[in-house]
This record gives structure tokens, sequence and C-alpha cells, in this order.
């Protein structure tokens, strides 16, 4: 059984000029649990990109909704929840941004990028509570968590 | 973010240094690569050497540069991809959409 540690929780508000804040945050948490600086690296990539998506699908950058962002360890796992207080969406109906007919679009890439770097990205939309999107990305080495 | 504009054998080379994120540089971009096609501009060459972070708007504006100078019957490429960058327009499926240089002087030939 492994426990849950929280390192952080930010609320934040509807403004794009917040996601450079956010990301700092966390790089900072990750640089302060050991993650290397190519995991931190992606990692606060895909951080920006669902906070970045909360502020403009999610809340479309309504001044009075708030954007959740808390990361936690879960043994060797890093648990990133971003929550937003949109309609929520259908993340099924994404389009496939490297599908030929959608390879020139200019935007759509953010959700494709997060999956990309995550071990596993779930979108659930608690009633009348918007998105909430949790990424899990392990960052210990697999033989430390085998010799435990 | 700072972009660095010159030119050299008729093709306009841009250089921005710093982030293309979305609110900042992706905006400077956008229009270094409209005032260089207002100005005239053949073809044109984004050097990306200095770029330290990229996120999906700064790549959705490679790609709008992209078909913004090839709409006008005109040439992009880029030079010089730090390899984040490069590993991102891999992933995105968007490496096989640019001509891509590491050597300026041979990207300069092909694009003069």
């Amino acid at each position: 059984m492994t426990t849950k540690n929280s390192l952080l929780r930010l609320s934040i508000g509807s403004d794009l000029e917040q996601v450079d804040l956010v990301g700092v945050v966390i790089q900072s948490t990750l640089e302060q649990t050991a993650v290397d600086p190519d995991q931190t690296h992606w990692l606060v990539m895909s951080v920006r990109e669902a906070v970045i998506n909360a502020i403009l699908h999610g809340n479309r950058q309504d001044p009075d909704k708030r954007v959740l962002v808390e990361v936690d360890l879960d043994g060797p796992d890093l648990i990133v929840r971003v929550e937003d207080e949109g309609q929520g969406f259908d993340p099924d109906s994404l389009p496939d941004p490297t599908a030929p007919e959608n390879l020139l679009r200019s935007s759509g890439r953010g959700v494709f990028m997060m999956r990309q770097f995550a071990d596993s990205i779930e979108y659930s939309f608690p009633s009348k509570r918007g998105t909430v999107v949790t990424m899990r990305k392990r960052i210990a080495p697999p033989q430390e968590e085998e010799s435990k | 973010m700072k972009i660095e504009v010159k030119h050299r054998e008729g093709v306009t080379i841009i250089a921005p240094k710093g982030k293309i994120t979305i609110g900042v540089g992706d905006i400077a971009l956008r229009e270094a690569v409209h005032q260089a096609l207002e100005a005239g501009a053949a073809n044109i060459l984004v050097e990306l050497s200095q770029v330290t972070t990229i996120d999906s708007s700064g790549i959705g504006e490679l790609v709008s540069a992209y078909t913004t100078v090839t709409n006008r019957g005109k040439k992009l490429a880029l030079l010089n991809l730090p390899p984040k960058v490069a590993d991102l327009l891999q992933i995105t499926q968007l490496i096989t959409v640019f001509d891509i240089y590491d050597d300026e002087d041979e990207a300069i030939k092909a694009l003069a």
C-alpha cells in the first residue's frame, strides 16, 4: 500500500497570464521531488496544457471561475489534477491532430501532447462542477519499486 | 521573447529567442512572419536554436506560419531545432510537413 503525499494545491483565476505562474510553481515543486530535468520539462508542459484548456475551453476565461491544480505523490507516481468550472466536454470527440486532414490545423494539439507524456489521463465530470483531468506519471525508476 | 530578423541572399531569417508559448511568443512570431511577408520577403527561414520552450500554441503558430507562407506560393523552412522542439514535431508528425535544416548555408541554398 502506498501513501499519497500532497505536494501542491493551487487555485488560480481564469486568466492566461496565470499559466506561466503555474509552470514556475510546478517546476519548483518537481525539482524538490528529485524528478529528472527531462521528465520535469515534459510534466510542466503537460500541466500547462491542461491549465490552458481549463482556462480557455473550460472556464472560457470567465473571471468568476477558478482553476484548481493539485499535485500529489502516490508511491512512485506523480498525480496531477486540474479542475475547472466549465460545462465539460466529450474527450472522445477530439479530432486526431496527426490525421492528414488535421495536420495543418493551427490548434487542437494540447490534449494529444498531454497524452504522449503522461502514463494515463482520465477525465471526469462531477455534476455541475466542470471538468477534472487527472494525469498520472511514474517518476521513480521501475527497479526501485520492485525492490520495495 | 525577442525576435531577430536578418536577410541573406534574398531569404528572410526569423530567429525567435526564448519561449514560444501561448499569449507571448506565439503572437510575436505571427507578427514577425506577417511583417516579413508585407515587406516583400521571398522565402522565410525560422531559426529556432535559441528557443527554450514551445507549447501547443507555439507549434500551432509554426503551422500557421507555414500555411500562410506556402499559400502565397513561397517557402518556409526551419533551422537548428532544439531537441525538445524536434521531439514535439516528431510526436505531432509535423516533422513530415516542414523542411528542416541544421546547416544555415544548406538552408539558404535551398531557399534562395
